[in-house]
């Protein structure tokens, strides 16, 4: 288990020191959250109905324009080649970056929820349901980015077609997503939703590792 | 010092590589022991980097067989060899040790070799700065320092010697000598004149001589 730590330590060391995006995502996380009562206007009541959805959308864009860098820079400076001798499967490896990526980018946005949740006349029942629904959805998110981030791991200019690739397969996180955090709907409905947040994300976490690292061995040929 | 190493011997028959639609080279034989050294010389895009990514697998060749006989069979071959590349795998905002303590983790290495490793890289006084001060010849001297704190019976080197000063290429070249005398296998595309103590463990491979 040591090289599977190390490297999960190693990748949080390089979001968080300068020139890491762990910050950045979280300004833009509330920044889109900041412009929406803009567009929409001051009406509060809309505000409130909005909010699980508006929380969801911002959330899936911080974690998509993250993604680029999760295999391009370690392909870039050669340490993907190394990392395939590392004293570790090449999935571990892919399961660790996996970790730290969501350590570092979708674990700070669900802390932050809470500036959200002021800004948009969330309730406090409401809060801890979207709370919920992002911890329990996230890492999905960033599994089917895995994919779509080392499919993309060879283009020089790759940095946008990974968000395009994965947005349309995160849709079905966000019908459950945004049904897990309303409370509005049918009692029950909620719960439901949850439970199949779950199982997409427990299987998107299991199958990940074993995509992403075939598309990483073929992108070396 | 080295704990000695689980030997692994290299056949490579009739072996051809092909990139693309672009046929690298064909019928390539060779074979090496432990304790011997493998240098590739040919002229510039002749397919030297290519046989190195294919002897590590990363490549799958379009004819032909690589066999690593040997071994400690509950390994995976990965975790017996060294590929150092063009690219030092190094991280600019991560401090020197920092670096190499990750490699020596990831690579199963000794961390307590990571101080002396750097001492003998020549960057033992730089240990605590971020690696992007670093110049191009110093980078290559950090990559290098891998080989020193993860022991593995296979090193592939590309070009080792880039960028490095004459006392770097004279360390490469005790490097090496160190390494196939304790039983490993070194294979190295490099244009270094390698003074070995014994000179009846290496063998020059030529590639690419049929376009000259």
């Amino acid at each position: 288990m040591r090289p599977f730590f190390a490297l999960v330590r190693r990748d949080l060391r390089l979001a968080t020191r300068i020139g890491g995006d762990a910050l950045t995502l979280i300004l833009f996380f509330v920044l889109v959250a900041v412009i929406v009562p803009f567009a929409v206007g001051p009406d509060r009541v809309l505000l409130a109905r909005l909010a699980p959805a508006i929380v969801w959308i911002a959330a899936l864009l911080s974690v998509l324009l993250g993604l680029d860098r999760l295999f391009h820079a370690d392909h870039e400076d050669g340490s993907l080649f190394a990392l395939r001798q590392a004293a570790l499967p090449l999935e571990a490896v892919v399961l660790a970056k996996l970790a730290a990526h969501w350590i570092a980018t979708a674990l700070p946005l669900i802390v932050t929820t809470p500036v959200l949740a002021a800004l948009l006349n969330m309730s406090a029942g409401a809060l801890v349901s979207t709370m919920l629904a992002l911890a329990v959805g996230t890492p999905a998110l960033v599994a089917f980015g895995a994919i779509g981030a080392s499919v993309t791991v060879s283009l020089r200019r790759g940095g946008l077609i990974a968000p395009v690739l994965i947005l349309p397969l995160s849709i079905p996180i966000l019908i459950f997503g945004v049904g897990a955090s309303s409370g509005q709907a049918t009692p029950g409905a909620a719960s439901a939703a949850l439970i199949y947040l779950s199982a997409i994300s427990l299987l998107a976490v299991a199958f990940a590792p074993f995509g992403a690292a075939l598309a990483l061995r073929m992108s070396a040929e | 010092m080295n704990p000695p190493l689980a030997p692994r011997r290299l056949v490579v028959a009739d072996l051809a590589c092909r990139r693309g639609e672009r046929e690298i080279f064909t019928g390539l034989s060779f074979t090496a022991n432990p304790g011997e050294i493998v240098l590739l010389r040919g002229p510039n895009g002749a397919g030297k980097s290519t046989l190195l990514l294919a002897l590590c697998g990363f490549l799958t060749p379009a004819a032909g067989r690589i066999d690593w006989q040997g071994g400690d069979p509950e390994r995976d071959f990965g975790e017996d060899l060294h590929f150092i590349g063009h690219l030092s795998a190094i991280k600019p905002s991560l401090t020197l040790a920092e670096n190499l303590e990750f490699w020596a983790d990831m690579l199963g290495g000794m961390r307590e070799r990571v101080a002396s490793a750097l001492d003998l890289a020549g960057l033992g006084g730089l240990a605590d700065y971020p690696a992007s001060v670093l110049s191009a010849g110093q980078s290559r001297r950090l990559a290098l320092a891998r080989l020193l704190v993860a022991p593995r019976p296979v090193w592939l080197l590309d070009e080792p010697t880039a960028a490095l000063d004459s006392a770097g290429d004279r360390w490469v070249a005790s490097l090496i000598d160190e390494h196939v005398a304790n039983g490993g296998i070194a294979i190295a595309a490099t244009h270094l004149d390698l003074a070995l103590t014994d000179a009846s463990r290496l063998q020059t491979l030529r590639i690419g001589s049929r376009q000259q």
